[in-house]
């Protein structure tokens, strides 16, 4: 890496001369290689998926090592990357959900919770005894009061957008563009001519997502993994819930399905091509 | 065998007597000289809003320190708060409160809840008990709950209701109010109920009088008003 050995990476209190800060880059990376974590804002709610990597066959798979967990009522979050340095940002962001209830007595708006856990992640790239963290967060949240679900992450370096469809991980590049195919800007299925009542729905994420998880995952080159999915959605009293195994395991079905379908019609185009 | 425990009547020495000092049960605990505001207020919820009253009498002890002060601060935008009790122990909390209120409104970027304002100053009654002396009722407008009214009496219990009536003068109109009280009032009929029982209440308690002062707080904004002791609807004037 041309960064090494010029001393400008040791420190994430030390900026480069063209203005970069390494180690927070390298916290990126970190990131960029570990699970793919999704999350959807939809019509009626929002869902997360993340790829959890089963690192052994003997793993008691779905209790162990989590990736997606309840924050408060109406907040969950799901992480990728160190997962160990994820637990504290979950840490972190219960007890700022908890002090915000106790003080004002009212559940803190998502957005403030997004802002609240960012500058936490970001106090670990200002100071040279600290090591940024190698996670990234995805917030889905519900906010009584104004009725409103969203979804918002949390990079490494602190800097937090709130997505329709927000994807981190490996597989990140090609599932923002799958996902970019789903309705779920409001602005763009209203200009579509459909209208509102076409944004993607809840029910409907869960197979998309369980289908972009398994078409990025190379069964010969990866490792075999758990599909971890909660939502929080009308259906759920907007309460932020695991997605039922049931449900998740329709999902799964039907995603295998689908692109194995797609896998059939590509090589039979392929056979077409041949034969000319 | 125990010896059997006789029954001693109550001793009625001067010493620990219930002597009639011409305090309140609000203003008994007050230090020699601290200002109260021996008081009259109330808060009553109508449709579009709140409306909330009370007299001006600031006193210590007989003396009248201020007789036309203003018992309703404001906590926010549309969030006000009657104070009764301290002086003293009042405008330092209703300033705590403005002050957490500003900050919460600048971090989420929105009109802050009355209830998050009870909730504040509740926490702060609550917490601080031993050392206050603070009865308030906090009423206002917003975007979720519309008007609400909270009160939070000496303890520092938080409790919402349709109207609220507090200090000293409170005692004298309880029947009044609770009969003539209706939900989903309009703006005046609400601003009536309130002058007619302030100043029943100023009438009958010698540490509430002066002026009535209101406020309205709606979605629209806030309306004050004074209603001068010479035009009071019930009292000395029309005797």
């Amino acid at each position: 890496m041309a960064s090494s050995g010029s001393g400008y990476d040791l420190s994430s209190s030390t900026f480069s001369p063209d203005g970069r800060i390494f180690q927070v880059e390298y916290a990126h990376k970190a990131v960029e290689n570990a699970g793919t974590a999704l999350g959807l804002r939809c019509s009626d709610g929002v869902v997360l998926a993340v790829e959890k990597p089963l690192i052994t066959k003997m793993l008691v798979k779905e209790t162990t090592g989590r990736r997606v967990h309840t924050v408060d009522e109406y907040a969950g979050v799901a992480i990728t990357g160190f997962v160990s340095d994820g637990r504290q940002i979950v840490n972190r962001a219960r007890e700022e959900a908890s002090n915000y209830d106790e003080t004002y007595g009212t559940k803190i708006p998502p957005r403030t919770l997004a802002n609240r856990l960012s500058a936490y992640v970001h106090y670990f790239t200002l100071h040279g005894a600290l090591r940024p963290f190698g996670c990234s967060t995805l917030i889905a949240a519900y906010d009584p009061a104004t009725k409103h679900h969203s979804l918002h992450m949390v990079e490494p370096s602190g800097v937090t957008y709130e997505y329709y469809g927000a994807a981190a991980g490996r597989g990140r590049q090609p599932a923002r563009t799958e996902m970019e195919k789903l309705a779920i800007n409001p602005k763009q299925v209203a200009a579509s001519g459909d209208g509102e009542g076409t944004l993607i729905t809840c029910a409907e994420a869960v197979k998309q997502l369980a289908k972009i998880i398994y078409s990025l995952h190379d069964e010969a080159k990866d490792k075999p993994f758990e599909l971890e999915m909660s939502w929080l959605c009308e259906g759920s009293g907007w309460k932020h819930v695991g997605v039922p195994k049931k449900v998740i395991k329709e999902a799964t079905v039907w995603a295998k399905k689908e692109i194995e379908e797609a896998e059939g019609e590509e090589s039979e185009e392929e056979d077409d091509e041949m034969e000319e | 065998m125990y010896a059997q425990q006789q029954y001693q009547p109550p001793m009625m020495s001067s010493a620990d007597s219930d002597a009639y000092t011409g305090k309140s049960a609000e203003t008994r605990h007050l230090k020699p000289g601290e200002l109260s505001t021996g008081t009259t207020i109330m808060a009553v919820q109508f449709d579009k809003g709140v409306v909330l009253a009370a007299d001006s009498r600031v006193s210590t002890g007989a003396y009248v320190a201020n007789r036309a002060s203003d018992k309703i601060a404001q906590l926010h935008d549309h969030i006000w708060c009657c104070r009764s009790g301290s002086a003293a122990d009042t405008q330092a909390l209703t300033d705590y409160v403005r002050h957490f209120l500003a900050q919460l409104a600048v971090e989420t970027g929105r009109l802050p809840e009355v209830k998050v304002a009870a909730h504040l100053m509740r926490k702060l009654c609550y917490e601080n008990k031993d050392n206050l002396m603070a009865g308030v009722i906090i009423g206002g407008w917003d975007p979720v709950s519309g008007g609400s009214v909270f009160n939070i009496p000496l303890g520092g219990a938080c409790i919402p209701m349709p109207f609220a009536l507090g200090g000293s003068g409170s005692t004298f109109i309880y029947g009044l109010v609770d009969s003539d009280f209706k939900e989903n009032m309009t703006k005046d009929e609400a601003l009536a109920l309130c002058a007619k029982a302030v100043s029943h209440a100023m009438a009958r308690d010698g540490s509430s009088g002066g002026v009535i002062r209101t406020c309205v707080a709606t979605a629209e904004g806030n309306e004050r008003e004074m209603i001068p002791g010479n035009k009071l609807p019930y009292g000395p004037a029309g005797w």
